[in-house]
């Protein structure tokens, strides 16, 4: 589904600020495969996220999306392909528009926009049946503007959006980071129902070791912008953080350092 | 008395620097640009008008002409914005530049052409204020209802997305430079159709005609915004604020004329309008009482 080849970033090139941020990683992805992202500052995990969302363009490699090489391929006609949500709720919604006209938006993600109707009424009825399965009581709000929600239930709504128009690649950037613990846990379980119901190929990143290992079928290590430690099926059942932790220092030579993961 | 006999003049000005107060709007408040086109774009409306009017073609065709040149003006600043990458603000002032010549060569070299209200039929003029202020509403409103539908479609959906969050709009799959580009098409087109009629109102068209029109059409939002957010804030009763704002601001400038303030001051009176309006809510929120700004709150002013 996703194919990865020897990608190169580096920013601020020739200046004393130069920073290597993806240094010939390779990755493949099969269709279905729900992989968690792990790795300490400054790996790449974001970077990596950004290069497949087509933010800006790699210095060399490529990118393949089932079969398609969307390497130079603008960021909104490479959406077509993706789900996207990310760390910062604000990010993923249009906050002065009603959470319906959000969702519609959504919906034709890959379609050419059109002078037609831009909200259906049959496909209010649709959101108001999709929004009640996420429980937040968000279904008898679909005028509300989107900037009046908490950040938890703004996150909610973008996964709706990410999924609405099933997308090849599902790409979740630290999407529960900025949440409280209870409303971070309760995303996250959305996800997983979401991601098993459409069997979404899924790239989620996540500072939370004990998330990584628990949730999907592979995990990947990340380390001065590539990939260290791919762990997936029976192995990766059974991996518990320290395993992980001596794993990563045998494939990169040096502790596991991040001020921001929560190790157990 | 005198402010009295002043009064429908006012409304039927206020009502035209309201409909370009409503193109304003568009590249303001929803794509969040401040476009100094218009200062060009309300001249060239008004240059295309009266050539067009002089040369036999019916008023209502010319307005439409107007509307198109706008348009055209518009798009030069939006792929001057989004296609060479320059900064908005610059892009605006660049093209406003570009607009003088193309207005002077539209009015073949004249700073001034009048417009003979008695030989040619037109939409409006201050000759007859009442029927003006009719001709003024109709065009409002029909300009009001059609953005209303517009900003319901597909397109006018993500036109809108594309200024309030463009890194969702992109990774919804929407061109924001695009969008860009078409809503100041759009925001232009508006505010040389209010050129049209200012100078079928006025009677004439002058290269002068425009300088500090956004001010203007600032000072109309912000005075009309003030009490339309507060009744209900939706789109629709946004523009009639807005446009509210028009006739308000030329209320106030005729009664402060007949206070015996020298017309060289309305600028500056103007601007400080203006000036008020963006810096009072700010030295609230900055000084008097420090809070925290809530994340992805759009500014209102």
């Amino acid at each position: 589904m996703l194919k990865i080849t020897d990608l190169h970033k580096t920013f601020n090139p020739g200046t004393v600020n130069a920073k290597v941020a993806l240094d010939g990683l390779n990755l493949s992805l099969a269709d279905g495969d729900f992989v968690t992202v792990i790795g300490g500052n400054g790996a790449g995990k974001s970077t990596l996220l950004n290069a497949i969302s087509g933010v800006w363009k790699p210095d060399y490699g490529t990118i393949e999306i089932d079969g398609v090489d969307v390497t130079n391929m603008p960021e909104h006609k490479r959406a077509a392909y993706l789900g996207r949500v990310f760390q910062d709720p604000m990010k993923g919604t249009s906050p002065d528009m009603e959470i319906a006209e959000n969702l519609a938006i959504a919906a034709r993600r890959g379609t050419k926009r059109r002078l037609v109707w831009g909200v259906r009424k049959a496909e209010r009825e649709e959101y108001r049946r999709l929004l009640a399965d996420l429980e937040l009581g968000l279904e008898d709000r679909l005028s509300t503007k989107v900037g009046l929600l908490s950040g938890g239930q703004r996150q909610a709504v973008t996964l709706l959006m990410a999924t609405l128009q099933r997308p090849k690649l599902l790409l979740l950037d630290e999407h529960t980071a900025a949440l409280d613990p209870k409303t971070a846990a309760k995303v996250l379980e959305l996800t997983d129902r979401i991601v098993s119901e459409h069997h979404l190929t899924t790239l989620m990143i996540t500072h939370n070791m004990r998330d990584a290992i628990a949730h999907g079928n592979r995990l990947i290590m990340m380390d001065e912008g590539h990939v260290a430690v791919d762990i997936s099926g029976e192995e990766k059942q059974k991996l518990t953080v320290e395993d992980l932790l001596s794993l990563f220092a045998k494939a990169s030579g040096s502790e596991f350092t991040d001020d921001r993961t929560i190790l157990s | 008395m005198v402010f009295l006999n002043a009064l429908p003049g006012a409304v039927a000005e206020g009502l035209i620097w309201g409909l370009m107060a409503i193109g304003v709007y568009i590249s303001y408040k929803i794509l969040d640009i401040a476009d100094l086109t218009v200062d060009g774009s309300l001249c060239t409306g008004g240059c295309v008008c009266a050539v067009l009017l002089a040369l036999g073609v019916p008023a209502w065709a010319c307005v439409l002409a107007a509307l198109l040149a706008g348009a055209l003006a518009g798009m030069v600043t939006g792929l001057l914005h989004t296609v060479l990458g320059i900064p908005s603000i610059l892009a605006g002032i660049l093209t406003q530049l570009m607009l003088y010549s193309v207005n002077l060569s539209i009015l073949g070299g004249k700073s001034l052409v009048a417009i003979d209200y008695r030989a040619t039929p037109l939409l409006l003029h201050m000759s007859n204020n009442p029927m003006a202020i009719v001709a003024g509403v109709g065009i409002v409103a029909a300009t009001i209802i059609l953005l209303w539908l517009f900003f319901y479609t597909e397109i006018g959906l993500t036109l809108k997305s594309a200024g309030d969050n463009p890194d969702m709009s992109r990774a919804q799959g929407v061109d924001v430079n695009f969008n860009k580009v078409l809503g100041l098409a759009i925001a232009n087109g508006i505010v040389a159709l209010a050129g049209a009629l200012y100078a079928q109102y006025k009677g004439s068209i002058s290269i002068q005609d425009g300088r500090g029109a956004i001010v203007i059409a600032l000072a109309a939002i912000f005075i009309g915004l003030s009490v339309s957010l507060k009744i209900k804030p939706n789109f629709v009763v946004s523009l009639i604020g807005v446009v509210g704002g028009g006739v308000v601001y030329y209320i106030i400038y005729n009664f402060v004329i007949l206070l015996g303030l020298k017309t060289d001051y309305l600028k500056m009176l103007s601007a400080i309008i203006v000036v008020l309006f963006l810096g009072i809510p700010y030295i609230q929120s900055e000084y008097l009482h420090k809070e925290k700004k809530v994340p992805g709150g759009k500014r209102r002013a």
